[in-house]
């Protein structure tokens, strides 16, 4: 399927309502991205609303909970977090919310840098399938997907969402 | 013969040597252990990847370093570690190898570091042990060590990128080093044109140049122009017989001096596995000077070993 949903102007109505929900200084803000895809929205998102902190990064490949079922993911890139993690407001941001697995793994990373003071959860997309007790606190989109379909974000530039269809 | 580290999906599976692995899998190996330098700002200097296995470090051979940094790579990805003290263990009363591996693995041991005197103990164990269980070969007899081959190319390559371009020298106890051999076949492998060993004709072993090495007797011949010097440690405890006149005047002729080192560029970098014998086969201005990596080979030793527990514990047979 060709791309319909304009990102663009998910990210700017994502970025107001992070602005709206942010009741700290925004020098207390560290956003993180979900290597790949919620890197990319991090980093629109990163520069609509001005932080001040950079922008850190997470790998979750060694913090997965199938490494015993499918093995070692092939990745170069380790995470960076360019400032301290505690007492720091976190906006944990991933591309697509499906099972919950990754942000899971993403928030035991975190808190293996430190006790942030708190976590928001930004997704570009938030679609069916939860297998944990993990919502989202800001949302671009949502979708119900039947079974065999994906939903992907593709870019880095441009960014675009696909739905596909899994290849069993 | 190294086929049995590979599993069908052409994957490692133990990691006994380097000789017969391709190009892809040392540079995924350096890759993977791109990923485990550790963040320094993070607190809990763990990732629970291994969690709930347990590795058993089996050194039938003294070693310090090289079962420390086995020891803290095991337990930066979270697992259960055991040291065996074969000095103390069974195979003083005459239990055979097969026998403690067996007992071993029905303790429900997930991987073992080995370090043997015997060439080939490590492929002997993988021959015979279950199959979900994995081998790391931490040196055998003048044979392998192919971790400590892996951190030298990853120190390699984080000062110089491009190994099809490198002259690279390795210098000393040829005759008894493990560590040479597999450093060889791993240059070899990852397409450096130029590798040289300098040594005495008493420490080089017969049949060296069909490695496809270059031979030097002389040390300022062979280090012309080189941009890496692995320095190897004298092995007096192995010398059975008279292969030296003395230790002095093996430094007379090849210790590595700051004079000795006139001859290469100002950016070559000095290294060495461990432990140096300074005054015998390095000065100890050069061990401590600008140009060595040597305290970087240790470091990045941790992060090679988790990459290759991760890899051979992550490869899941279908």
């Amino acid at each position: 399927m060709s791309s319909i949903i304009h990102v663009d102007m998910l990210l700017h109505s994502m970025s107001n309502y992070l602005n709206k929900k942010l009741q700290c200084p925004r020098d207390e803000v560290l956003m993180i991205g979900i290597k790949t895809g919620g890197e990319w929205i991090a980093q629109r998102l990163h520069q609509l609303l001005e932080l001040s902190q950079p922008l850190g990064k997470l790998n979750i490949a060694f913090y997965r909970d199938d490494f015993s079922r499918i093995g070692l993911h092939p990745q170069v890139e380790p995470s960076s977090l360019p400032v301290e993690v505690n007492n720091r407001h976190i906006i944990l941001v991933d591309d697509v919310l499906h099972t919950g697995r990754t942000i899971r793994a993403g928030l035991n990373e975190i808190f293996d840098y430190g006790r942030p003071a708190s976590v928001l959860l930004a997704v570009l997309v938030e679609r069916n399938g939860r297998e944990l007790p993990i919502q989202p606190d800001i949302i671009g989109c949502s979708f119900c997907l039947e079974a065999g379909k994906t939903i992907k974000l593709c870019g880095p530039d441009p960014l675009s969402l696909e739905i596909q269809t899994i290849n069993e | 013969m190294n086929n049995i580290q590979i599993n069908s999906q052409g994957q490692l599976k133990h990691f006994l040597g380097i000789e017969g692995l391709n190009r892809d899998i040392l540079l995924r190996i350096l890759d993977t252990a791109t990923s485990f330098i550790m963040d320094e700002s993070k607190a809990v200097k763990k990732v629970p990847i291994l969690r709930g296995k347990t590795i058993v470090n089996l050194f039938f051979e003294n070693s310090t370093r090289t079962r420390t940094t086995f020891e803290l790579a095991a337990k930066r990805l979270s697992a259960d570690v055991l040291n065996f003290n074969i000095n103390t263990s069974s195979t003083s009363k005459g239990e055979s190898l097969i026998d403690m591996l067996h007992n071993l693995q029905a303790m429900h041991c997930d991987m073992f570091v080995v370090r043997h005197s015997v060439t080939g103990a490590p492929h002997f164990m993988a021959q015979h042990i279950a199959p979900d269980v994995r081998i790391i070969n931490a040196g055998d007899g003048q044979h392998e060590h192919p971790t400590q081959a892996m951190l030298d190319m990853y120190t390699i390559r984080q000062h110089k990128p491009d190994f099809s371009s490198l002259r690279v020298a390795i210098v000393g106890d040829i005759l008894h080093s493990r560590v040479a051999r597999s450093d060889i076949h791993a240059l070899k492998i990852l397409g450096v044109p130029d590798i040289r060993v300098i040594a005495p004709k008493t420490l080089i072993p017969r049949e060296l140049d069909k490695l496809g090495v270059r031979i030097f007797n002389d040390l300022t011949t062979g280090l012309q122009d080189v941009d890496v010097i692995m320095m190897l440690r004298l092995q007096q405890e192995r010398m059975k017989t008279a292969l030296l006149p003395s230790t002095h005047e093996y430094f007379n002729y090849y210790g590595l001096t700051e004079k000795a080192l006139l001859v290469v560029d100002s950016d070559a970098i000095v290294m060495h596995p461990g432990p140096i014998n300074r005054g015998v086969e390095i000065d100890s201005l050069v061990a401590d000077g600008s140009r060595s990596v040597i305290l970087q080979q240790v470091s990045n030793g941790i992060a090679i070993r988790m990459a290759v527990m991760a890899m051979t514990l992550g490869t899941i047979e279908v």
